[in-house]
Order: structure tokens, then sequence, then C-alpha cells
């Protein structure tokens, strides 16, 4: 393998993969934003409703995307508030308190925990609501809060490993140096280990509500529906921007609604990609300047 | 000890044992709803008995065998191109454009799944129904396309992140004695990594099989054993998101928690596996 003959053919062949990859990528972005473009005016997230009117909720927005997105958002901002406290308790334990082989069990559990599959988690909820529906309160039915434990669940095993390694991979001499003047291991984790580790935190979270805003298929089991206008409380079901997207694939009247659904996918996009960026950004940038302030 | 530590110290061990309750309590779940089934020994059997409810055979055989079909034609699909790639970012040109490339390959992890299922179904559905005249294009083989390029962007990732566990003074040894690319790859890059790219591998394998919506689709979810890619064929994760809607005492709705174990059961398999490979690497 030494006649550069080999060396060309691997470089060729890197390149190759590469160009393939990156192609099809560009094929994907390109033909949604190709079909999609004409849709992106305001005219897609608020149909005939006037701006102010439809944010302000004064008037129900009928052929828009603003139900699906304010279902999206009420849905994402559940989820976090549920999955943030476990989640940053649990990789707190496993970081600081575990012995080596309490970690080792742990960590197994929550890996196989990240590997089940999304729609085995939608069906749990569904799961639980049959049995509360059956057992406890027979007016529940699947709605937002079901769906914000499932997908809580879901992103659960994200939040404890981002934690986790964020404490774990601390400086040795970040971790010392309260305790050694003095300090509690609680105060040293309140105030010293959690402030430094918090970019890295941040990005795990921010990595979280990207999948919420993505999943679908703990949402199909647990109470999306296609017209259901803007949540009104906790137990009512709800619109979301991936179902929508789904429902339009299979189910779309005309060519008008169509477009729609291209253009509800380039939303979609937009926003999953500003995510990841802010993501991106904490965990690079921001991580030196965290580290030293405090 | 006083009563401040004592006290956060639980809060944090009962969050960590409330989450692996979640854990185990999904499998459980599955498992008590699944009772009836076991008593009358019928479980076993639904793993490869077909679907046919006309004859009263709800079996999950079919699905079973649609999962493990578009999983791995997904896989071998994505093997070769997630191998170049990584080889790309990792060797060929470490620096400027790999680390382009990669950021790219990065942002393509946050596109969702739906978006790919949307494309399959508008683009590579027509364009494979007109290239194998025949058929709807909802196959085998356009699912595992779709599929291929998802886990691509996790795979390759695993692969570069294994590429850096590769000792530097290794690396650094290969140029002075004037390797070029190929040598460095095959002599010792692929010696050190090849155990950890085994494990993206398995976690790589295991996302293509809980994978819902572009199965669901862009499969054609026909509840038959395939035959050939060009064949329509219907996953477990599909049949799941299709069956929810039976009445809940009916024995069609009870085979869902037989394809939630069997995903369940699978998918933690691959993560014991990985794991596994992955201590005696370390070792």
């Amino acid at each position: 393998m030494a006649s550069p003959l080999w060396d060309r053919a691997f470089r060729l062949f890197a390149w190759g993969c590469s160009l393939v990859l990156m192609g099809a990528f560009l094929v994907i972005i390109g033909f949604l934003c190709i079909k999609g473009y004409t849709a992106l005016t305001p005219r897609l997230i608020f149909g005939d409703t006037g701006f102010w009117d439809a944010v302000l909720l004064r008037r129900q927005v009928f052929d828009g995307l603003f139900p699906a997105m304010a279902g999206t958002l009420c849905l994402i901002m559940l989820s976090i508030v549920l999955a943030v406290p476990l989640g940053l308790s649990t990789g707190i334990f496993l970081a600081e308190y575990a012995s080596p082989r309490v970690k080792w069990f742990f960590s197994l559990v929550f890996d196989i925990l990240a590997g089940i599959p999304s729609i085995v988690v939608g069906l749990f909820g569904f799961c639980i609501t049959l049995f509360l529906h059956q057992c406890f309160f027979d007016r529940l039915y699947p709605c937002l809060l079901i769906s914000a434990l499932s997908l809580a669940f879901l992103v659960l095993p994200y939040m404890i490993r981002t934690t986790q390694m964020a404490l774990e991979s601390l400086p040795v001499s970040v971790r010392l140096t309260a305790p050694s003047l003095g300090a509690t291991q609680l105060q040293n984790i309140v105030y010293v280990l959690l402030p430094a580790a918090l970019s890295t935190i941040l990005s795990g979270i921010i990595l979280s509500i990207g999948r919420c805003a993505e999943d679908t298929a703990v949402i199909m089991l647990t109470g999306a529906v296609a017209t259901a206008g803007i949540p009104k409380s906790v137990f009512s079901s709800y619109e979301a921007l991936p179902f929508y997207i789904y429902y339009i694939s299979s189910q779309y009247a005309d060519h008008s609604e169509l477009i729609k659904g291209y253009g509800a996918c380039l939303v979609l996009i937009f926003i999953c990609m500003n995510l990841f960026v802010l993501s991106h950004f904490l965990k690079k940038r921001l991580s030196q300047r965290l580290l030293f302030r405090h | 000890m006083d009563v401040k530590a004592f006290l956060s110290k639980s809060m944090f061990l009962g969050a960590c044992l409330l989450s692996t309750g979640i854990t185990l309590g999904i499998l459980g779940f599955m498992l008590v709803l699944a009772y009836p089934l076991f008593a009358r020994g019928l479980f076993w059997e639904m793993l490869i008995q077909p679907w046919s409810p006309g004859q009263g055979l709800f079996g999950v055989g079919p699905m079973i065998t649609g999962t493990l079909c578009i999983a791995s034609l997904a896989v071998v699909i994505s093997i070769p191109i997630s191998l170049g790639v990584a080889c790309f970012v990792g060797i060929v040109h470490p620096g400027g454009k790999g680390r382009i490339l990669k950021s790219v390959v990065e942002a393509m992890t946050s596109v969702p799944t739906v978006i790919y299922g949307f494309v399959g179904v508008f683009l590579l559905v027509p364009l494979v129904r007109t290239l194998f005249s025949g058929g709807s294009g909802m196959c085998i083989l356009s699912a595992g396309m779709m599929l291929g390029l998802l886990i691509s962007p996790t795979m390759i990732l695993f692969f570069v992140q294994s590429f850096t566990l590769v000792p530097q003074n290794h690396l650094d040894a290969a140029d002075a004695l004037g390797a070029n690319t190929v040598q460095k790859f095959f002599y010792i890059v692929l010696p050190w990594a090849w155990k950890s790219m085994v494990t993206g591998l398995i976690l790589s394998f295991g996302r293509a099989m809980g994978d819902t919506l572009i199965a669901l689709m862009i499969s054609g979810n026909a509840a038959a054993f395939p035959e050939s890619v060009l064949d329509p064929a219907r996953t477990l994760t599909a049949h799941i998101a299709l069956i929810i809607a039976a009445d809940f005492d009916s024995i069609e709705f009870k085979t869902l928690f037989v394809c939630g174990i069997s995903l369940y059961a699978m998918t933690g398999f691959g993560v014991v596996l990985a794991r596994g490979l992955g201590q005696r690497g370390r070792a």
C-alpha cells in the first residue's frame, strides 16, 4: 500500500463520500427551499388574522401555522420545566456523590433509557393516560401535559449526561479550591462547580429543546391533533409543528395546502438550526468566559 | 454530616432513583399490560407468526423482519459514506476543510426526522418509482436510503470521535517514517479505533431501528413478509403508530406491547453490547 496510487484512491474516496453526503444534504434543503419559498409570507403563520390580533389571542387563527407553533412552544416549555430539575439533580448525584460502582450501574441504565425508541416512550405515555383514565380521573384524555411528560422522559438521559460530563470535566484546580477554603460539598457544588459548568449544561438543555421541537413519534401517540387552535389548558389537545408536517404529507387536500407543508418544513428547520447554533456557540465560546468570570 | 448536606444528598439520590424508576417502569408497564399474552403462552409465537387478522393470526413476524431489513439496509448504505467522511475529517484534511465539514455534519444532526420523511415522500419516492417502474415507490429501498442519510451524521461523529483515541505520537512516528494516508489509516488508526467504531455502528443501528417517522411515511406499511428491497414493509415502530387507535381490549392492541417489548429488548441489548466492547477497549 506504499504506492502513491493507493494514497490517491484513498483521498478520492474521502472526497467522494464527503461530496455525496453534502450533495444529499443540499438537495434536501434546496428542494424544500425551491418548493416552499413562495409560502414564506406572514400569511403562512397568521393566515388572514392580523399579527397583533393573533399574538394577543384576540382572534383565532384558522389557516396559519400560528396554533401549531404556539402548541410546540407550550410543549417545549412544559417538558423542559419537568425535565430540568430531575435531569440536573440526577447528573449532580452521578458526578459528585456516586461511587464508581454505583455510577457504572446508573449510567448503564441511562444509556438504555437514551436508546429506547421515542415511539416506545410515546406508547408508555399513552398507557399511563389509559391507566389513569380507567382508574382515577375519567375525564383525562391524551393531552398537552401527558405529551410534555413523555417528552421529558425522552430528553432526560441527554440532560443527565451533559450535566454529568460538564461537572466531571472541570479541572481539579476548580474542584478543590472551595473545599480547601472550608466550603462544604454542597456549597462547592452550588457556588463553584455548577456556575463553572453552566454553559455546557445550558447547551445540553438547548439541544434537549431541539429534541422536543422535532419529535413527532411521541406526540402523535399522546395528544397532538390536526386542528385544535391555541391550547387552552394543559389538559387539552393541541397542534404541533412536526405533527402538522406529518399530517400534511399524508392528508393534503390541494396544492396550496401542500405548499404550506413545505413552508412549515422550512420554519421547523429554521427553528432547529437556530437552536443548534445557539447551543454550539454556548459550548464553544462562552465556556472560557464563564469559567473566568466566577 | 449536618441536616442540610444530608437532605441535599438524599434529594439528588432520590432524583437518580426516580429516573431509574422511569427507565425500568417503561419496561415494567409493557410487561404488565402484555401479561395476558404471556399467560396464554402466545407471546413467543407472536414474534414469528404472520399478521393476518382474518385468520386470527396477530403475529408481528413481518414487522420484525421489516425493521431488521430497513435498519440493516440503512447501516449498509451509511457505513461507506460515513467512513469516507470520517477519514476526510480526521485523516485527510484534519485542518480547515475538515473542521468546516464536521460543523456541517453536526448541523445535520439537528435536522428533524419528519423533514427527512417529508422530502422522502415528495422527492425520493417518485424517483424510485420512475427508476424501478412497478409498485408505488414506497419500499424498503426508499426507506433504507433515507434512514441511511439520517444515521450518517451520528455514525460520522462516532467514527471521528474514535479516531481521536489514536495517540498523537503514533501518528507522528508514522509521518516521520514517511507513511502515506492509506498506510496511516490501515496500520495505525484502524487497529486503535476499531472497537469504538463498532460501538458507534451498534448504536447507529439502534437509532435506525428506533426511528418511526421515515419508516411510517415512506416504507409502504404493508404487513407482510417482504421478498425484495422493492417490496413495501412495515416496521415495529410504524406498527405501533398505526395500531394505536384500535380498541383497547382487542388483541390487536395487545400486539403493541409485543412490539414495544421487542424494540426495548433489541435496543437495550445493543447498548449493553456496545458498553461491553467499550469497556474491554479501555482496559
